[in-house]
């Protein structure tokens, strides 16, 4: 059994405006020692669904929400408050974007990461603080012991990402959720906070989810990729399929549009035209049609729902083209071939 | 007339560091950019990377004088510009303008986009007639490809993206010769990012335009620029045209953040020996003696920490401020995949430079 398992995950928000539904029809799984990497432009709903596994969003007044998350075999939406207080931070662990303004300035690193232990272990302080150093050590800070006395100011941006890390491995989760780990942090610290990442997964064998814009950042962390658009999953599949054989035009798009730092120079890229669709507001059929070189008119119409590529394992996607039509559009694009080309030559079906 | 556009020599700008209320006395500099030479050449893109703290932006606001250096010199069109003030100085404003990176806080919430893209005209007393301003601004608006019916919107009416075009348009109209772009997509979305880098190369082409793009990707960098600088600290510690910088980089920096970037390639993401760089960058209020970047440094050796390299024309590179510079070796194993990408066609033409 999987140790992560979200199914028909929906979270909706209801505003003035009407219905923000910000995640809509979710399912994924992560198992020991996996990394899942969602990857979505911003408000694709990424963010939402693993504050939604955290139980981060059932305090929100407005938030309607559906589906079912197992955790080794319990189900967190319907947990109470107080198990769901026992298990975030000890087996269910969160890094944060920013790490500047997720952790408290007025309190020292070491007294932060001591509070993140007793909270779930009944520890001697002193213990905690021997521990705490210990941690700072494993994400590979300097004289950590030192460190622990240090404000987060006196910390840099790379450093106070590897506390923050230290914090979430503070009671050895099963499960780890990284969102936008990297994304604040200069090239060079992103490459020894990905290694760390990595590293830990290995020697823990924690799942983990990353959760970046970055298609860079999950061709090297990731095992399996799942694309999110508009709330929902379009496409989801191993991370070599993914960049070998995708099958959505949102991945073509997203792949396409990335200026790359190996092969042809290329002068022009090619963006995806139009922008985000409004979440309130679902664009009717299929949620990418308005953006979609490949648009048919049914397509504006049906709904397409994700389902398995045939003849290649693990592979699903949420695309109303026939399998054949989107293999030889790929091939197209893959040579070089621009959008309105590719599909000037291969019949849509 | 020569055929730059931009010449900075030795250029430095320190910002001091006070103590004290009434009486401040310096104690100390943060040295932001700290003795950098280059030329902009007309018509080219120079790309200028480097991480958080390098001088990057401080290089940008230089340019345009948007701060005073402390020493050193900043020639436009062969005029010393580093210290003019007044009058002179907005005459000089006309000619370069600046994109921001944030296209949320670098457009003003309560004007509409027409009075922003206008406001130019109205500051430089080029056009006070609002009906043939209007038409003006409308063509701009044309040009960035927003609908110039959106005249009168406000700023919060439209997304990211089109926010970044209208500074864009407001930066080209009084068709400056050159742009200094600051990050200008690093706040977008991937797929939106793409629309601005191909709105400014067209421009570029149509209009003949000068830009000096300043960004943190390397990957957007290659594909924008003609040539690229690489920043650490303060410093310039290469220069080199596009290919060679990422084919062959021959500052270990350089090939530190080749190597540090991710690619969106699963199966070269594995076959690449990633040289990851230990620790942060050191504090610019005091920075290592000799070459700033012997603390972190691979290859650096005794000569490192006690003489400062120079910037010098590299065997098989451009140049590069290093006394002992990657080999062409080195350099492909921190960067595989690049190396091939550029073996075939160094093969058939002579090595970039020698």
């Amino acid at each position: 059994m999987a140790l992560l398992e979200v199914t028909d995950l929906r979270v909706h928000f209801k505003t003035d405006d009407g219905v923000v539904k910000a995640v809509d029809g979710v399912s994924y799984t992560v198992d020991r020692g996996q990394a899942l990497g969602i990857v979505g432009e911003s408000g694709s709903g990424k963010s939402v669904s693993s504050l939604t596994v955290m139980g981060l969003t059932r305090f929100a007044g407005n938030a309607d929400i559906s589906g079912s998350i197992v955790f080794d075999g319990v189900d967190l939406l319907s947990a109470s408050d107080e198990d769901m207080r026992r298990l975030r931070g000890n087996e269910v662990a969160m890094i944060f974007q920013d790490p500047l303004s997720s952790l408290h300035p007025f309190y020292k690193v070491g007294t932060q990461l001591v509070e993140a232990i007793q909270t779930h272990q009944h520890v001697s302080r002193g213990a905690a603080w021997d521990r705490s150093g210990q941690l700072l050590e494993l994400v590979g800070i300097p004289e950590a012991r030192k460190r622990l006395d240090h404000y987060p100011h006196e910390f840099s941006g790379g450093m106070r990402q590897r506390a923050m890390i230290a914090m979430a491995l503070s009671n050895d989760p099963k499960v780890l959720i990284a969102d936008e780990p990297t994304t604040a942090l200069d090239v060079t610290v992103q490459a020894q906070i990905l290694e760390l990442i990595a590293k830990l997964q290995a020697e823990l064998g924690m799942g983990v989810v990353i959760i970046t814009h970055d298609l860079g950042v999950v061709a090297e962390v990731a095992d399996e990729i799942a694309v999110m658009y508009a709330g929902r999953i379009v496409e989801r599949g191993k991370t070599d399929t993914l960049f070998d054989s995708p099958a959505h035009p949102y991945t073509w798009g997203l792949l396409e549009s990335i200026p790359k730092l190996t092969g042809p120079r290329e002068e022009e890229l090619i963006p995806i035209p139009g922008r985000p669709p409004s979440l309130i507001h679902r664009p009717s059929g299929c949620a990418f049609h308005p953006r979609c070189p490949y648009v048919r008119e049914e397509h504006k119409k049906i709904d397409p729902h994700l389902e398995p590529v045939p003849e290649d394992g693990g592979h699903s996607v949420a695309c109303l083209l026939a399998p054949n039509t989107r293999r030889e559009l790929w091939a197209k694009l893959s040579a070089g071939e621009e959008p309105e080309q590719a599909r000037a030559e291969v019949p849509l079906q | 007339m020569s055929e730059n556009l931009v010449e900075v020599r030795d250029l430095v700008k320190h910002f001091p560091i006070t103590q004290g209320i009434v009486f401040q006395k310096k104690v100390g500099a943060v040295r932001a950019v700290d003795g950098i030479s280059f030329d902009v050449r007309k018509g080219e893109t120079l790309g200028i990377v480097g991480e958080t703290g390098c001088g990057k932006s401080t290089t940008a606001k230089l340019l345009m004088r948007l701060l005073t250096p402390t020493s050193g010199s900043i020639k436009f069109e062969d005029e010393e510009i580093g210290y003019v003030s007044g009058s002179k100085l907005k005459q000089l404003r006309r000619e370069m303008q600046m994109i921001f990176q944030d296209p949320y806080s670098s457009l003003n919430p309560r004007k509409t986009v027409g009075a922003i893209i206008g406001d130019p005209f109205i500051v430089h007393a080029i056009d006070r007639n609002d009906k043939s301003r209007r038409k003006k601004v409308q063509e701009l608006m044309e040009q960035v490809g927003l609908n110039p019916e959106h005249y009168n919107r406000f700023p919060h009416e439209f997304s990211g993206g089109q926010r970044q075009r209208i500074g864009v348009a407001r930066a080209l109209a009084l068709k400056p010769k050159l742009i200094v772009a600051d990050e200008p997509v690093s706040a977008l979305d991937v797929s939106i990012q793409a629309q601005i880098l191909n709105l400014l190369s067209e421009l570029q082409r149509e209009l003949g335009l000068t830009i000096v793009f300043i960004a943190h990707d390397l990957s957007v960098v290659r594909h924008m620029c003609d040539r690229v600088g690489v920043m650490y600290l303060g410093t310039m510690v290469e220069v080199a045209d596009n290919e060679t910088l990422y084919s062959h980089p021959r500052h270990p920096y350089t090939g530190a953040l080749l190597s540090a970037v991710p690619v969106a390639d699963p199966h070269e993401a594995r076959s690449k020996s990633r040289q990851i760089l230990g620790g942060d960058v050191p504090s610019p209020t005091n920075p290592p003696k000799a070459c700033r970047f012997h603390t972190r440094c691979p290859k650096a050796q005794e000569l490192c920490w006690t003489e400062t390299p120079a910037l010098e024309p590299k065997t098989g590179g451009g140049l590069a401020a290093c006394h002992y510079p990657l080999t062409d070796a080195e350099a492909a194993d921190r960067i595989p995949a690049v190396a091939e990408t550029y073996s075939s066609s160094a093969a058939s033409s002579s090595p970039s430079s020698s």
